[in-house]
């Protein structure tokens, strides 16, 4: 399935979002360091490398997420569609409608499902009324895979499902205010195989309608859902292309050995 | 998926918006970003607000407060007459013991007439009128150094006397002309006296030992009060809350952090300590009366009772404090010595209560302020301001005499009638809040100096 | 033997066991080479614990209980002499100072035993004058007799209390010092011990809150014999004279507490919550680290500070802007003493409570929830209205209770700001009193101990206490709760 799926790989789809020249830095720690990527639309991208390395750091570069982080100073371009999101006038609250996000540990809000969901419509004013918020609310419930285990209890709280329904929940709370990129970083790491399972399917699923860019610590995962990978080294962006290539015929010295598990 | 409507048959969504979108902040985010900054002003003015509350009432201290710790003082020659102190003129101390304060009144009357000539200012009051000038104590001054130095008897020695606290006042802008149309205790006329004698040097403010180290004084004599004596009451409090609590506080957070067993009983030990932090100070105060002074007949008002009862009202913020500091310690520590062959005990009173000392120590000192600055279950029993006249001698006495305490001495002088007494009141807050600041200032620097990350 | 001399001697016999003890298990170690169980030192500190504990405890005890033993014993003699309304307390006392006059009296010489024990009544007071000791009242023949019967009794006593201790010390040496062989397990002894102090340490939490409990329902219950209960809890007047006839209905003082409180808690919250939450969620590191201690010194000053703040210079101030002729020209204020000034400053003196508690439970909400809310694009304020604040309500709101509970049961602000009159007004800016400013206007005057006028405040204080405990319970509960939820 993977080789299939690496075989018709999406090279005909555009380029979602550019970085060049990125850099991070945390106080003294230069934890990104001129980092070059193109992110192609509808596609799953998957970074991967040793713990430490900046994926996850980079990954909140792209919805400004390290804006919340007191001492992160990011400098280069980061564009999604062809607009800077690092540019003066961009709302980073505008910003983060358009790139979802879905955290390592599930973390539903202490609130109903249904209010769950309905979050990030309500304060986007997406809905103009109770049935158009219920119809996002299932329409995002469909796509997060979750509807028909919740559908009899959607007030019921949403830190009473398992792990796995909780991951899915949050899937679906992200997508229901319509974005167009969804950043997962190690969406499953949290959860046992079974939940995994499930969520991976999920994810080659919403493929299809965003441009969804995953970290994983799993190399397994990353050749299973993605279709291209980017592989971090200390800071640096060491290789990136096609997945299968990456997993089968690297460039890099340094990709061959984490991907032989002499580094890591 | 597929029967929602929008996606229908086709998987993919309508194109995005593309380009600049991003660019241009839409009107709902401005209305929320508008909001955003309004809720993040209230945090701000929240926090101003308490600032504000925090200056002012340290403005209001410091203003109403500093003018205690200067006094004015009237320089007077005074003719101490052998025929009216010493009739025989054989210099028998006992003899001149005899002479009450009264027979000292006409000598300074008599040196305040001397005076008024001298400095020739033009006044109608009587010479009986001038002594308002001076405290209702001036007599019992100068008798006192008589009966201390009987050889100044026959001489015009020039001493220095208290005035009274309207002179004071209205040195220090607290009176004012205006204000004394109602009050017979000093007249205008008085006052151009002042004026005159201040301008020659003999009227003059000067630092105010006897403030921080003089004993209460009654209603009718302001200018003589001091908060020594409660300021001794409180140490010998403090020291009785520091010796029970101390020992109690580190035995009963041993026990609960290091040996008390998961059962019923600790249950009921933790939850009626986490209560007793938040009993009212006063219910502790009828605590003390009840148990301490009607079932027990301990001494009323004495400083040994009201530090028994600041120490049961202490104990369990102690407790707290030391559980946290035992708790910090990590078990490693406990292991290694549990491991190369010491006791439960060993391992406890050897490794880990020394690691965690400063924090306790830290967390004692901390309860000590607290008990130094609590009023009212002091009031309950007895410890109230104005049996704070004598100094204690010895220090058995200082545990068992009857005294007061320093917040105690301030509830008092609020309460009187005089506002004279109000400025020794917040002279007194200065006082108490100095020694609280030292406290918590050594708290710190232990913090500080100890700090430990595991 | 005054106490302190007899225990000096139990540590003197302490020490000596010890000595003892100590080289007898060395000894013995050596003449049947075996190593001992313990160290040597844990065998003298068996017979030392032995020797003075038991005998330290019991003189603690027979300290107390002496006194109280004498005073019931001697109570008969004064007993058919005292009237209708005589005070016992009081007539103790005299027969108290009487006897200790003339034990001092002995003492320095002034008297011989034999003169104080035949002196005749009305010669005493003199005598005792001549000693230093005033006595109210001329000493009446039952009066005199109590008193040498006090001083024979009391001599009996701590007789038998010097032999008693000390023998109990000289017992608990020699069992210590006999015990002290190779085999005994001295340490697993001394540790014990210090395991039942360390026990009974804790055991006094408890002790103190049995203590409370019983010092308020004894008088209560008292209170109730001499004063209806129904009119107490549901009376609507308080106005107490010690001549008798007194109204004293808890309602008006309930009423003021209730409104001081509230007042308080309506200055406090909203202040103490916001900055907590402009603390937690968006003061710089720097801003945090000054402005925290800062708020907190509010929470460091005493309440005599706030009360005297309130009498004289927030109630001036306040009746300046509402008082009559106030440049509001509103008129609605007498004095400065009142309900909004009491509440006022003890709203300021509760914000730093209420900011702290609420600081502590913002930063228990996971940090997963603020990233899950900012990572929808939501703005910082609607992630701390829609999530943060929600998930920290149960925390919130037990944070509030405590305040509620420290408002009531606060004292010297209400006892200094509000005024003295008990009244049931809506009025803010009227005088209003509280149950604690009562309790101690009650027990701080002249009142005979057993007069329902005094006895009102042990009412008052049971009704005070029950109330805050209930608060505290359950905002205990609440914030235990909630703390467990995110751990």
């Amino acid at each position: 399935m993977n080789d299939m799926r690496t075989m018709d790989n999406t090279v005909l789809n555009e380029t979602k979002i550019t970085a060049r020249d990125v850099n991070v830095h945390y106080g003294t720690t230069h934890a990104i360091k001129g980092v070059d990527v193109d992110i192609a639309d509808r596609t799953v991208t998957a970074f991967i490398g040793p713990s430490g390395c900046g994926k996850s750091t980079f990954l909140r570069c792209l919805n400004r997420m390290n804006d919340t982080i007191p001492g992160a100073v990011v400098t280069g371009e980061i564009k999604i569609d062809e607009a800077d999101i690092y540019d003066s006038r961009v709302d980073p609250v505008q910003l983060r409608a358009k790139v979802g996000m879905v955290f390592q540990k599930p973390n539903p809000f202490p609130k109903s499902i249904y209010d769950n969901v309905a979050y990030g419509p309500k304060i986007h004013g997406l809905a103009k009324n109770k049935t158009e918020l219920d119809e996002i609310v299932e329409k995002a419930l469909r796509r997060g895979a979750i509807w028909d285990e919740v559908k009899d209890r959607l007030h019921a709280p949403g830190t009473g499902l398992s792990g796995g329904q909780q991951q899915r929940l949050c899937i679906a709370r992200a997508v229901a205010t319509e974005p167009e990129i969804l950043l997962m970083d190690e969406p499953c790491s949290a959860l046992d195989p079974i939940a995994t399972a499930q969520v991976e399917e999920l994810i080659d699923e919403l493929r299809q309608n965003f441009s969804v860019v995953i970290v994983t610590h799993s190399m397994q995962q990353a050749a299973r859902v993605s279709q291209r990978t980017a592989f971090f080294h200390l800071g640096n962006l060491v290789e990136y292309g096609e997945t299968g290539k990456i997993f089968t015929n690297p460039e890099d010295s340094r990709t061959e050995s984490y991907i032989s598990g002499r580094i890591g | 998926m597929t029967d929602i409507p929008q996606s229908g048959a086709t998987p993919v969504e309508p194109p995005a918006p593309k380009g600049d979108s991003l660019l241009v902040t839409d009107a709902r985010t401005k209305r929320r970003n508008r909001a955003e900054r309004r809720f993040k002003a209230y945090g701000i003015a929240a926090l101003g607000v308490g600032m504000a509350f925090l200056v002012a009432l340290l403005w209001a201290i410091l203003s109403n407060g500093l003018t205690a710790f200067t006094q004015s003082y009237v320089q007077l020659d005074v003719p101490l007459l052998e025929e009216k102190l010493d009739k025989d003129g054989d210099r028998d101390p006992a003899k001149i013991a005899k002479v009450s304060t009264f027979g000292y009144a006409p000598l300074i009357e008599a040196g305040l007439v001397d005076l008024v000539e001298k400095t020739g200012v033009e006044t109608e009051l009587e010479p009986k009128a001038l002594t308002k000038i001076l405290s209702s104590s001036a007599a019992a001054q100068l008798r006192d150094r008589v009966l201390a130095n009987p050889e100044l008897i026959g001489q015009t020695v020039s001493v220095e006397l208290l005035a009274s606290s309207r002179v004071d006042g209205y040195l220090k802008g607290r009176v004012s002309r205006a204000s004394l149309a109602r009050d017979k205790n000093l007249d205008a006329e008085h006052l151009d006296l002042i004026d005159a004698w201040r301008d020659a040097g003999l009227v003059e403010k000067r630092f105010n030992w006897d403030f921080i180290t003089g004993a209460d004084a009654s209603d009718s004599r302001p200018e003589q009060a001091g908060i020594g004596v409660a300021m001794l009451g409180s140490l010998f409090m403090m020291l009785v809350v520091l010796i029970l609590s101390l020992p109690i506080g580190v035995a009963a957070s041993i026990y609960l952090e290091e040996f008390a067993p998961q059962n019923r009983l600790t249950d009921i030990i933790e939850v009626n300590i986490s209560n007793l932090a938040a009993v009212p100070s006063i219910v502790f105060g009828i605590l003390g009366l009840a148990v301490f002074i009607q079932f027990m007949h301990l001494p009323q008002s004495a400083p040994l009772v009201g530090g028994l009862v600041l120490t049961l009202m202490t104990l369990p913020t102690i407790i707290i404090s030391t559980r946290a500091s035992l708790k910090s310690v990590p078990p490693s520590i406990r292991n290694a010595a549990l491991g190369v062959g010491a006791s439960k005990m060993q391992a406890v009173t050897h490794h880990v209560l020394p690691l965690a000392m400063p924090g306790i120590l830290t967390g004692t000192i901390l309860g000590l302020a607290q008990a130094l600055g609590e009023t009212a279950p002091l009031l309950l029993i007895g410890m109230v301001g104005y049996i704070a006249t004598n100094y204690p001698d010895g220090v058995a006495e200082g545990f068992l005499a009857p005294n007061s305490a320093m917040p105690a001495q301030i509830y008092e002088w609020a309460k009187r009638a005089d506002p004279a007494f109000y400025e020794r009141a917040w002279g007194g807050i200065i006082v108490l809040l100095v020694f609280l600041l030292a406290m918590n200032l050594i708290a710190v620097l232990l913090r500080r100096r100890f700090e430990r990350r595991w | 033997m005054t106490p302190s001399w007899i225990a000096l001697i139990v540590l003197a016999i302490a020490a000596a066991g010890f000595v003892l003890a100590r080289a007898r298990a060395q000894a013995a170690a050596r003449r049947e080479a075996r190593r001992l169980h313990s160290l040597p030192n844990y065998y003298g500190w068996t017979a030392a614990i032995y020797a003075a504990g038991p005998a330290l405890l019991l003189l603690a005890i027979w300290l107390v209980a002496q006194p109280i033993a004498t005073r019931s014993l001697t109570w008969p003699v004064l007993a058919a002499e005292a009237g209708e309304n005589a005070v016992p307390s009081l007539m103790m006392a005299d027969v108290q100072r009487l006897a200790s006059g003339l034990d001092a009296a002995v003492a320095t010489g002034r008297l011989t035993a034999e003169e104080a024990r035949a002196l005749p009544p009305e010669e005493l007071r003199a005598a005792m004058a001549a000693q230093g000791v005033a006595l109210g009242s001329e000493v009446t023949p039952a009066t005199r007799d109590a008193a040498l019967r006090w001083r024979r009794l009391s001599g009996t006593g701590d007789l038998l209390r010097g032999i008693v201790v000390i023998g109990l010390a000289l017992a608990g040496a020699a069992w210590g010092v006999s015990r002290a062989k190779p085999d005994f397990r001295a340490r697993n002894a001394v540790e014990q011990a210090m395991r039942g102090v360390l026990v009974s340490a804790a055991l006094l939490a408890i002790l103190t809150t049995v203590g409370i409990v019983l010092a308020l329902i004894f008088n209560t219950i008292e209170f109730f014999r001499l004063y209806p209960a129904a009119e107490f809890f549901f009376g609507t007047t308080w106005s107490p004279s010690f001549g008798g006839g007194s109204e004293l209905g808890i309602l008006p003082l309930l009423w003021g507490t209730l409104y001081i409180s509230i007042i308080a808690l309506l200055v406090a919250v909203p202040i103490g919550l916001f900055a907590a939450i402009y603390l937690a969620e968006y003061a710089h590191r720097n801003v945090r680290s000054w402005a925290k201690p800062m708020l907190e010194m509010l929470a460091g000053i005493p309440t005599i500070v706030y009360g005297l703040f309130a009498l004289l210079t927030v109630g001036p101030l306040l009746v300046e802007a509402f008082g009559r002729g106030g440049y509001l020209g509103l008129g609605w204020m007498q004095g400065g003493t009142a309900v909004m000034t009491a509440g006022l400053v003890m709203g300021i003196m509760l914000i730093p409570f209420v900011s702290s508690l609420s600081d502590d439970i913002i930063n228990a909400v996971p940090q997963s929830l603020r990233d899950g809310s900012l990572g929808l694009g939501a703005t910082r304020s609607e992630t701390i209205r829609q999530v943060v604040l929600p998930a920290a309500l149960p925390g919130i709101v037990g944070a509030v209770l405590l305040a509620a509970s420290r408002a009531i049961g606060e004292t010297m602000i209400v006892v200094l700001g509000a005024g003295a009159a008990a009244r049931l007004s809506m009025n803010p800016f009227d005088a209003m009193t509280t149950v604690t400013a009562k309790i101690v206007s009650q027990l701080t005057g002249d009142a005979d101990f057993s007069s329902p006028e005094a006895l009102v405040a042990f009412a008052l204080g049971m009704t005070l206490f029950v109330i805050t405990l209930a608060l505290n319970v359950v905002a205990l509960w609440i914030v235990r709760r909630y703390r467990e939820q995110y751990e």
